[in-house]
């Protein structure tokens, strides 16, 4: 094809920038050990993106299906029965059982699986040996396990979408008693069962993971990279990986605690609970609301393991693409610092609503509001990055830039919900809906895809489509907010979020145009990121290849790398570093790598 | 399927192939035309494209909240004297964090389409100001200190004790429905134990006949409980006070016209209170809505029925709930009709309703 020869002849010219890394590590590679029981960093990183992203599809259909239930709650789809079956569409409509099944599975998935897995589990695996001069993790092994595990956990998962009592169905919290009782819906029995088998070994992935990408920072950066050297995304990483290793056990415990009351009759969660069809149970004595507290104990700080490295990634790019030094780059650990901290010390607010102490709520209250701070500090000082520089607007800036007006229209309304007094009156409504998902998935989305088009170079060695990268930036952004924004009017209206129909309803059935609306929209932004997969495994084999080392002008040590680095990373001895990542602009120079010595006449900032 | 259906999946094929032979090409021309000037040609036009989405943004903020604020209970404002406080926390709340969405927004965007990028443009070397980073960990903090304020203040208004005259209801929420009793004329709730539920006759479990085996003693408080379901009744500009729990799963007890919202915990009881502004025929005649209920709807992911959960408040006058409390008749006496001194001096005395609706079934169907 004409095309192609005119995308890849600028390669030919410069074949020895990319050919040398031929050179290294001749130790025997077969198929199985280089892409599936690979122990290389990159590998790995690759194997959870992709895994992610057909989470992420998944997930997103969940989505548009159960949207197509709010929106068109009576219409017919016979269509669907015939793929799906009766289980999940009867008589042309989304069964209830169905759409609860789907509305937690889409939780599930994506808070975990695609946005903790495929987010930190992809880049911290790939950028931290790579930005701090590391050869590969500190064991190697250990995180390849941690993908096995993954793996693992994701085909329990998944075959729990096939059991005959129907996947986990009571939302992705999973609060007891109606978790723990097969009895209270059929969801709680066999789906339940494989979602905590699921979650369980989700959990030791991401401990594998997490105490790697850990040992790793603290031991095997290369000589020159203090600490205070690192790249923002490096040190949002690490923090993400302390939250992790912190609070996940507890998720843990808590899971085992269900475990107990489900299947040996144990009652850490069950007290006074009579069952329609069945009676009363023996269980005295527990406290649905334990669950709870173990279970935001991770939840919360879980937020975080999904927004820091998004935040790391976004520092990075807006800073390389507004071609000026990130502002306040000290200001930035410390709020990142104080956000980790302080997202332990929040996870009550979760509970205002359940009967908690109330003094006990308004230190919660306290707490909560406390984090706006660091997050002011952020958002201005990204502002204050892209203020006298000069912009290029690679797809992954605008991403980054996406990033910043969404985590600033979320993190707003945190501000509502942080203060109980508001929060009764707006929990579990509408306006939480569109309140996480503006500030934690879509912002965390936009992260992730900002950090694909940038380091994309890097890990294929070639380059995304460009225009179906724009195309993809704007319906993305424009539809985020159409799907999003009116959600907070059904919040200020008391709409209840997990219905299955609102129409009984008199309080909030005046919303069924919007949500036709909604459901619309979210179907097109869907369609979008299928263009984005395209591109994605299209460009894998086809995209335009790389021709230098360096393409964005970064500063940061993965550039210094071949253009397809092989395991070990760098030729040669791993580079010495001699300064920050962020000298751009500085003295007149366009950039300063972190690889270069510091001049004599250079000026001190 | 329909053939609608292969027609909509055509098209989109054919939207995505058109997508993709134009981004080929672009990529192609970029290549001959030289990546330089084809990057700055499309720098420009996402520079303008930032701009442009601002400006649409904006007058979309303002055209969304001109569509659906009437939707919201914004419109109507609170049903209950402490809802007034939610209302105007909420104002205040939203006064502050909207200059700052604006603010921060437009800088953003406007900041993104000037300093895009040009041959002219000498980028300024600043990589901080402790002067500036001051000022926003202070303001912010200041704003937030403000906020909390006022929010714990109401927050332990609202979570504080009911005033000693509310009047008291027992609120359980079972799948998928609720349960209402009222203490009757002794004012106290009668004892109960789960253990004792029977879902026809004795949907709460209260106590009123011994039991060796469960160690249970006849409550006489129980005698006079009233038990009713679907529907409950309250006194307009009297505080009332509900104590709430589940007989099964986590549920929720939500009132958004009256701002409030309060977990049904199995084993915990919990309670909320509030003073009802207007009665159910007020509210309808505020709202212009001839329908208009005051619907408990059920908060909390409670299982398959979740979302059919619902119970209707009804507020009325004092006299309005005198004559109907009149009516009402203690479930103990239906149970034990023997017990029940009317029955042996007038039998022909009018059917109480409590007496005529059937217990514990499912009632949310009929709406």
């Amino acid at each position: 094809m004409s095309t192609e020869a005119v995308l890849q002849a600028p390669s030919a010219t410069h074949h020895e920038a990319h050919g040398d890394h031929h050179h290294e590590h001749h130790h025997h590679e077969t198929f199985i050990t280089k892409y599936v029981f690979s122990q290389d960093h990159k590998m790995i990183a690759k194997q959870f993106l992709i895994t992610g992203m057909v989470w992420a599809v998944l997930g997103g259909l969940m989505s548009v299906l159960f949207r197509l239930q709010l929106g068109y709650p009576d219409a017919h789809f016979s269509w669907l029965q015939d793929i799906l079956g009766k289980f999940w569409v009867e008589d042309g409509r989304i069964t209830p059982q169905a759409y609860y099944a789907l509305v937690t599975t889409h939780g599930t998935v994506l808070v975990f699986f695609v946005l903790t897995a495929g987010l930190s589990g992809t880049f911290a695996n790939f950028l931290i040996p790579l930005q701090v001069g590391a050869r590969d993790m500190a064991s190697p092994f250990m995180n390849m396990l941690s993908y096995w595990f993954f793996f693992i956990a994701s085909l329990v998962m998944l075959s729990s979408m096939f059991v005959e009592t129907g996947p986990f169905s009571g939302g992705w919290t999973a609060y007891p008693p109606l978790s723990a009782l097969g009895t209270a819906s059929p969801g709680s029995k066999t789906g339940m069962d494989l979602w905590l088998v699921a979650m369980a070994l989700f959990v030791v992935s991401s401990l594998l993971g997490g105490l790697n990408y850990i040992a790793t920072v603290l031991n095997m950066r290369t000589k020159g990279m203090s600490m205070t050297r690192m790249p923002l995304t490096i040190w949002a990483l690490f923090f993400t990986a302390v939250l992790g290793v912190l609070s996940f056990p507890v998720l843990f415990s808590g899971f085992i605690l269900l475990i107990f009351d489900r299947n040996f009759g144990t009652s850490f969660y069950l007290s006074d609970i009579y069952i329609n069809g069945v009676g009363a149970l023996p269980n005295e004595g527990g406290s649905a609301i334990l669950y709870q507290h173990l279970f935001w104990f991770l939840g919360h700080p879980e937020v975080y393991i999904i927004l820091l490295p998004a935040m790391g990634m976004v520092s990075e790019i807006l800073s390389t693409n507004a071609r000026k030094p990130i502002f306040g780059y000290i200001a930035m650990i410390g709020s990142m610092f104080a956000i980790a901290i302080l997202a332990f010390l929040v996870w009550a607010h979760h509970m205002f609503v359940t009967g908690l102490n109330p003094f006990l709520g308004s230190i919660f209250v306290l707490l909560t509001l406390l984090i706006a701070v660091p997050s002011a500090i952020k958002v201005f000082n990204w502002l204050t990055t892209l203020w006298r520089g000069n912009i290029r607007f690679t797809p992954a800036m605008l991403f980054a830039i996406g990033f910043v007006s969404l985590f600033i229209s979320g993190g707003l309304t945190g501000i509502w919900l942080g203060n109980s007094a508001l929060d009764i009156h707006l929990h579990d409504t509408y306006f939480v809906i569109a309140h996480f998902h503006i500030v934690m998935g879509v912002a965390s989305m936009f992260g992730m895809f900002a950090g694909i088009y940038h380091w994309y170079p890097k890990m294929y060695g070639r380059y995304l489509n460009n225009t179906l990268g724009y195309i993809h930036f704007w319906i993305t952004m424009i539809g985020a907010y159409l799907i999003f924004w009116p959600m907070h009017y059904e919040g200020l209206a008391g709409m209840p979020r997990r219905y299955y129909d609102y129409s009984i309803w008199e309080s909030f059935k005046q919303f069924a145009e919007l949500n036709r609306f909604i459901s619309t929209v979210a179907m097109i932004v869907f369609m979008t990121q299928l263009l984005f997969l395209f591109n994605f495994f299209y460009s894998i084999f086809k995209g335009r290849k790389v021709t230098t080392l360096n393409p964005w002008n970064s500063n940061t040590l993965e550039w210094t790398t071949p253009i397809r680095p092989g395991h070990g990373n760098w030729v040669g001895e791993i580079p010495e570093v001699h300064r920050w990542a962020y000298d751009y602009g500085k003295d007149g120079r366009e950039f300063i790598p972190q690889t270069e010595a510091v001049g004599a006449d250079e000026s001190h900032h | 399927m329909t053939t609608t259906t292969y027609l909509v999946i055509a098209v989109v094929a054919l939207i995505f192939l058109v997508i993709f032979q134009i981004s080929k090409a672009a990529e192609y021309v970029s290549v001959l035309k030289g990546e330089e000037t084809s990057r700055k040609q499309t720098n420009k036009i996402n520079g303008f494209l930032m701009v442009g989405f601002l400006v649409a943004g904006l007058i979309g903020v303002w055209y969304c909240n001109e569509v659906l604020y009437n939707k919201t209970l914004l419109a109507v404002g609170s049903a209950s004297v402490q809802g007034e406080r939610v209302d105007s926390m909420l104002w205040v709340t939203l006064i502050v964090t909207g200059i700052v969405f604006i603010a921060t927004q437009i800088l953003l965007f406007w900041f993104a389409y000037k300093y895009q990028e040009s041959d002219k443009r000498k980028v300024f070397y600043f990589p901080h100001n402790n002067k500036l980073e001051v000022l926003w960990t202070v303001v912010p903090a200041i704003a937030l200190t403000v906020l909390v304020v006022i929010g714990l203040r109401n927050w332990f208004y609202f979570t504080g004790d009911a005033p000693a005259d509310a009047m008291q209801v027992e609120v359980t929420g079972k799948q998928f429905g609720w349960i209402f009793r009222y203490p009757g004329q002794d004012k106290t709730f009668g004892k109960k134990y789960y253990k004792v539920i029977d879902a026809a006759d004795n949907s709460l479990g209260l106590v009123w006949k011994d039991s060796a085996t469960l160690n249970l003693k006849d409550d006489p408080a129980t005698h006079d409980d009233i038990v009713l379901e679907q529907t409950m009744y309250v006194v307009k500009d009297k505080p009332v006070k509900l104590i709430i729990g589940s007989r099964d799963v986590i549920h929720d007890v939500g009132l958004s016209q009256f701002r409030m919202k309060m977990d049904a915990v199995p084993g915990i009881p919990t309670t909320m209170w509030f003073t009802p502004k207007y009665t159910t025929k007020e509210m309808k005649d505020k709202t212009g809505n001839p329908n208009f209920q005051y619907e408990i709807s059920c908060d909390q992911m409670c299982g398959n029925g979740h979302y059919s959960m619902k119970g209707v408040i009804e507020v009325v006058t004092q006299e309005e709930f005198d004559v109907w409390m009149a009516k009402q008749k203690p479930k103990y006496l239906d149970i034990f009709p023997d017990k029940d001194p009317s029955k042996k001096s007038d039998t022909t005395a009018v059917k109480p309703m409590a007496a005529s609706m059937p217990a514990d079934k499912k009632i949310i169907a009929k709406n």
